[in-house]
């Protein structure tokens, strides 16, 4: 389908590469300061890789290519991601 | 490992043709997209390449179509693995817009609307190898498929021909664009299955 | 149920299909019967891969709609008939056989039976899959939490889970149930077919001064028109929470 879905599609594939469901971690995009959780970002599924942006300004703030036994995550278009992590 | 569900083919055919390594064949036109579908009216379209030195060509779009344009027919590849056979295109090939740009560059970095990049030789876009296609099996080219224009390259990948095409920017060195600075190939020779870094 | 947190990376689970029955014409219940399955929150998914002969593979999410309940998982699967992988799970895939999943996944588009906030849940066609979880999650804890359901179908042949909806709120204390029709509405309704608008999410859902949470799923389109009309309706965005199937 060509319609976006929501962040939280990203869930498997990225807890294939993290111990931790980093859909729920607060991002800031790096182009207009946008503060939400992944699980809200704009993703697009029907790419040569995963590409999830702001729900905000659009930008590109979340990709991830998978090969046969690699994967590249790229995250320059976020500021910083806040994790929780269960004590 | 994974396991194989009986009875499961995708949507796919079997080809009668020789393809690329790993790819299948198909006969809809899949819709990729990286983003939101620009649409970009054609009274707003421009086309820009930019030399080394800094140099602009511009050409609106009533000054792209008024180019001697050349029917193509061409195979497609796609890195997702499928490939389509004999699509048909009309565009201006990149030797004619080419050809009064002064440059010394060896490589290119292709810009759209909607900011997707892609990188190449410029030796690979010229010698009919490379054309701003603006039709398509005899219709304007859709914005879904990158309309008003996109490049054509078909002998590479077909993430190399960037959909929404607004300008060409000729560099020295090479500078890898949107897909790969996120682990696709930079050069992208489908026969030589060049589809990640390093492949 | 807390469980669903599990540390450690994630891998695919070689599943068999337990059972498969008609929700719909046109969507199947499938349960899957998923070794080592460590239980789930209402509203989480799993990614189900399929593999041809020659290694061509793809994978798809679909939102969990069972309670947990030991090691089965159900899905609630409409097909599209162009589609790659849903008619192959509706139509080809037989009891007994294989496929690999992993989940359960996304700890955003959850509910938690811990949480007081009365719930709006609104659901488009098969968006109903992860919201069925929490209505069954909900009366399997004992919540009293008010929850209402508005489910918008085509017409009432595609309503999927209608008896047991239509049991539940007649049973379940405290959960409402609206169903509103696109197309064709039942024979003496009380009101003509038409879209999910501003009027009827506002009569239907809890009013944005009661703090409820609301949850959205469906198409994409329609949880872009649905989540706006709660914002513009004066929700908290944040308080919004979507899963668009595409
Ligand atoms: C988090 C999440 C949860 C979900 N939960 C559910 C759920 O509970 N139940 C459910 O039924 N669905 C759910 N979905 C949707 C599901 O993942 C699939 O998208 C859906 O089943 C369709 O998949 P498909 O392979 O059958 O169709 P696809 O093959 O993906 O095709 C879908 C449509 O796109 C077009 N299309 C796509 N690719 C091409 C192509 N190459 N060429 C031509 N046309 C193409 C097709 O024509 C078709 O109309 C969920 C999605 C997400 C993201
Ligand atoms: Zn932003």
């Amino acid at each position: 389908m060509s319609d976006h879905v929501d962040g939280n599609a990203l869930a498997g594939d990225l807890r294939e590469i993290f111990a931790v469901d980093l859909t729920v971690a607060t991002g800031q995009c790096a182009g207009c300061g946008y503060r939400g959780s992944v699980a809200t970002l704009r993703v697009y599924q029907n790419a040569p890789g995963l590409v999830a942006r702001c729900p905000h300004c659009e930008e590109v703030v979340l990709r991830l290519v998978r090969a046969p036994g690699r994967a590249w995550l790229d995250l320059r278009g976020t500021v910083s991601l806040e994790i929780p992590l269960s004590s | 490992m994974p396991i194989v569900s009986p009875g499961f083919t995708g949507r796919r055919q079997s080809p009668d043709v020789q393809l690329p390594p790993g790819q299948y064949l198909t006969e809809d036109f899949p819709v990729l997209t990286a983003g939101p579908t620009p649409r970009v009216p054609t009274d707003r379209w421009e086309f820009t390449v930019s030399t080394e030195a800094g140099q602009k060509h511009t050409w609106s779009w009533q000054q792209l179509i008024e180019l001697p344009a050349e029917k193509i027919t061409t195979d497609i590849h796609c890195v997702t693995k499928w490939s389509k056979l004999r699509t048909r295109w009309k565009g201006v090939s990149l030797d004619v817009l080419l050809e009064d740009v002064e440059t010394a560059a060896d490589f290119a970095l292709v810009h759209s609307y909607g900011g997707y990049t892609t990188n190449l030789p410029l030796e690979d876009l010229l010698d009919g190898q490379a054309w701003i296609a603006y039709r398509y099996d005899d219709d304007d080219l859709t914005p879904e498929h990158g309309g008003p224009a996109r490049l054509l390259v078909p002998h590479l990948y077909f993430w190399k021909s960037a959909k929404w095409v607004r300008g060409i920017q000729l560099l020295l060195e090479d500078e890898p664009g949107f897909w790969e600075t996120a682990g696709y190939h930079d050069y992208g020779d489908p026969w030589r299955e060049q589809r990640y870094q390093g492949d | 149920m807390a469980r669903a947190a599990v540390s450690g990376r994630l891998t695919w689970r070689v599943s068999s299909l337990a059972s498969s029955d008609e929700l719909t014409s046109s969507a199947r219940r499938l349960v899957f019967e998923v070794p080592g399955w460590p239980g789930h929150l209402p509203g989480q998914h799993v990614d189900v891969r399929l593999t041809a002969e020659d290694g061509y593979s793809v994978q798809r999410s679909y939102s969990i709609s069972s309670a947990p309940d030991g090691n089965l998982v159900e899905l609630a699967v409409q097909r599209v008939d162009d589609g790659e992988v849903s008619p192959y799970l509706c139509d080809v895939l037989t009891v007994g056989s294989q496929l690999e999943l992993r989940g359960p996944v996304g700890g955003w588009f959850v509910w938690r039976a811990t949480d007081p906030a009365p719930v709006t849940l609104v659901a488009g066609g098969s968006g109903i899959a992860p919201l069925m979880a929490m209505v069954r999650v909900r009366a399997l804890e004992g919540s009293r939490v008010p929850f209402r359901l508005v489910y918008s179908v085509r017409t009432p042949e595609d309503v999927m889970f209608a008896d047991e909806l239509r049991r539940r709120a007649r049973e379940d204390p405290g959960l409402d149930v609206r169903l509103v029709y696109t197309r064709r509405a039942p024979e003496g309704s009380p009101e003509p077919p038409g879209r999910l608008g501003v009027a009827t999410l506002n009569t239907y859902g809890w009013p944005a001064e009661f703090n409820p949470h609301v949850f959205v799923c469906g198409p994409t389109g329609f949880v872009e028109t649905v989540s706006d009309v709660f914002v513009a309706l004066g929700h908290d965005p944040r308080r919004v929470r979507t899963e668009r199937f595409g």
